[in-house]
């Protein structure tokens, strides 16, 4: 808060003044001082309501708060809740919503900025990704539900054990047999993905044009084909700005509860998909993970949402719950604290 | 990412993706004919890997999800290769997948609807209906009321029916204040909403105009909680873990206010409490019952599992009663032809 303060008047070289009778100069620096104050007013204010959030959740978190909370399941005693499995759900979620979101939604952040000709179809396209990135969430959670809900379980048939890949008629994979959920980790992810991709796009977007148009016509002068340009200049210059967009956007699919209920993820889970419980046995028997996408799963969010409405004459579950909002907190800010690192080193490499 | 490039190259790229292209367009997915002997090892192997880990799946009631999710607990801990996926999305949903057959259990506040069941008739989806716990719907409201002990069930009509008139307690009752009315209860996707309007209504799911839902049954008590003349509806575990912050009230069922009777324990397991006290249900999908693993959550809920009843805050079957649950299942798995 005090650092904030100390840049903002930092920033501002002290001004003085020696024209000494002149009344209208006072008034002046007077507004200005004023408007100065309204606009740090504003900042701490903003800081204060976040200070009382962030304080009412750890007093409230006192009393679960402790590391088994972390490795234990769901439980109606809420001195044993934990929440594992949406920490394992999360992850596998945004492990797949990153995979889905992140070449598509910067491939089309490159076609449409370095590539389209501006046409009456890209315009159209330009247009509706803002509107995109308006639509609640819930919306993108129906679509999941009739769209990507069916076609996943379509999968069993071919996942069934009985089938295979032919190879160009040269050879046969066969297919391992899996167990495909309703309501499993791939569902969420393409319905994830979709919720932020219209993010994805647009800030991956504003940073490729903030690339100097000279480094383009550089590359191009220099003999480099389209594709060099944009893989070997473009895109390294606005990895910086990318990287930002794209993990605020997964910040956001972390936080996101309602699109994940609407597609009908678990709400009391006592399982991990694929039954990954700990980073141990993800190395142990890694064939497991084959099977996370199809598995069943829920989500920190989820879990924080049904603890904060069970009833409880101690108000235990909601000591339950804040300890939830802290682990969510801890995790997005893991997650802030890497874009930063990323954009830091990103920003350093770059030379012109 | 330069790195990348340096690597691959355009060259690199050029092909990888070709060749990607290619394999692509060339695959297909082919069944495999009747299993070889190798290949037969293969498939029962994969059928082994899966049996490891049975999943029983349960939708439904959020007020049975909490006895559900106590008693999974204990089940779990018991047949530790048996996962329960337990959803709540309220009775009338955990029906609809039952219907759409993607469950084994559903969790229900209410007996199943005739609609429901021949919804389930035309599926080919048979019920096994388990009454597993008994709940108390209790009438409450604000602490500064103090007017009202008890209520009879016509007055509760006369507030709660569709079209009701009513605007403050002395259009309820002379003798009562002139405070506003304000109402507070569940929404129409809850099952205490469905079995509330049913009792004191008379029709399901018709009630006044002039109440506020909410799915959420805190959101209820702190709004009876911060209006004089609050009142709202839920189910006794609410009550019974909020006691502090709302009045009950005896309900009457006759005409009589002498005849009142207080939701307790005891006045919800003997029937006293009348007429708002409610049994909770799981229906079992019939096939289902051939899988041990469900069979096994089904008895087990009707046995160890009662413990659990209560420390979610209903009240348990009582012994007789709980034998003729116990010998529905049974002659249930019987008719099953397991």
């Amino acid at each position: 808060m005090s650092v904030a303060g100390g840049e903002l008047a930092g920033s501002i070289p002290p001004v003085s003044f020696t024209l000494g009778a002149d009344g209208q100069i006072r008034q002046r620096l007077r507004l200005s001082r004023g408007f100065m104050w309204l606009c740090r007013l504003a900042t701490y204010a903003s800081l204060l309501v976040l200070a009382v959030l962030l304080l009412s959740i750890v007093w409230n978190s006192v009393g679960r708060l402790r590391w088994d909370f972390l490795s234990s399941h769901y439980s109606m005693q809420p001195d044993r809740c934990g929440i594992l499995a949406g920490l394992w759900g999360t992850f596998w979620l945004v492990l797949l919503t990153a995979t889905f979101s992140i070449p598509v939604g910067v491939g089309s952040a490159v076609y449409l900025e370095e590539l389209a000709k501006d046409t009456w179809l890209m315009r159209v396209i330009r247009v509706n990704l803002s509107n995109l990135a308006g639509v609640p969430s819930i919306v993108y959670g129906i679509l999941g539900l009739t769209a990507f809900r069916p076609l996943v379980i379509q999968l069993q048939s071919v996942f069934d054990g009985r089938h295979a890949v032919n190879v160009l008629g040269l050879f046969r994979v066969r297919l391992l047999k899996l167990d495909i959920y309703d309501g499993s980790v791939l569902i969420g992810a393409m319905t994830m993905s979709l919720v932020i991709l219209p993010t994805v796009i647009i800030a991956s977007q504003e940073a490729l044009r903030a690339v100097p148009s000279t480094i383009r016509v550089a590359s191009l002068a220099l003999g480099a084909t389209r594709w060099q340009t944009i893989w070997r200049q473009v895109l390294p210059a606005s990895l910086p700005g990318i990287a930002t967009g794209v993990i605020l956007s997964i910040s956001r699919a972390m936080g996101e509860a309602a699109p994940l209920m609407m597609i009908g993820v678990l709400t009391v889970a006592s399982m991990c998909p694929g039954g990954i419980e700990s980073p141990g046995q993800l190395l142990s028997d890694p064939g497991r993970v084959l099977s996370v996408p199809f598995d069943q799963f829920t989500a920190m969010p989820v879990e924080i949402y049904d603890w904060s409405k069970q009833p409880d004459p101690q108000d235990r579950f909601t000591a339950v719950a804040a300890s939830g909002i802290l682990v969510l907190l801890a995790v997005l800010l893991t997650v802030n604290a890497a874009a930063m690192i990323v954009r830091y080193r990103a920003g350093r490499q770059l030379r012109w | 990412m330069s790195v990348a490039s340096r690597v691959v190259g355009n060259w690199g790229s050029g092909v990888l993706l070709a060749f990607s292209a290619f394999l692509l367009a060339g695959c297909s997915v082919e069944s495999v004919d009747a299993p070889a002997a190798k290949t037969g090892g293969e498939a029962t192997g994969a059928v082994e890997a899966s049996a490891g880990e049975k999943r029983i799946q349960v939708d439904g009631s959020s007020t049975v999800a909490k006895v559900a999710a106590a008693v999974q607990e204990s089940f779990t801990k018991k047949f530790a290769d048996t996962k329960v996926a337990l959803k709540v999305t309220g009775t009338g949903t955990g029906f609809k997948e039952m219907i759409a057959g993607r469950i084994d259990i559903a969790n229900a506040s209410r007996p199943v609807k005739d609609s429901e069941k021949a919804d389930c008739q035309q599926a080919g989806i048979e019920l096994v209906e388990l009454k597993i716990a008994l709940d108390g719907l209790t009438v409450c409201v604000n602490r500064e009321n103090d007017w009202l002990d008890t209520i009879t069930v016509a007055q509760l009509k006369k507030i709660w029916a569709p079209g009701s008139t009513v605007k403050t307690w002395k259009d309820v009752d002379p003798a009562w204040p002139d405070v506003p009315l304000s109402l507070f209860g569940p929404g129409e996707e809850s099952g205490t909403f469905d079995y509330f309007t049913e009792v004191i209504n008379g029709k399901e799911d018709e009630i006044t105009e002039n109440y506020s839902a909410s799915a959420d049954d805190n959101v209820t008590i702190t709004g009876i909680a911060g209006e004089k003349g609050g009142m709202g509806f839920f189910g006794c575990a609410y009550y019974f873990s909020n006691r502090d912050k709302v009045k009950v009230l005896k309900i009457s069922p006759t005409d009589s206010v002498a005849d009142g009777v207080e939701p307790t324990v005891e006045s919800v397991r003997s029937g006293a409490y009348k007429p708002l006290s409610r049994p909770l249900f799981i229906y079992v999908k019939k096939s289902s019952l051939a899988k041990p693993e469900v069979l096994d959550f089904a008895k087990y809920f009707l046995n160890e599992g009662q413990a659990q009843v209560e420390t979610v805050g209903y009240v348990p079957l009582e012994e007789a009663e709980l034998a003729t649950v116990n010998a529905a299942l049974e002659s249930a798995v019987s008719g099953a032809g397991k």
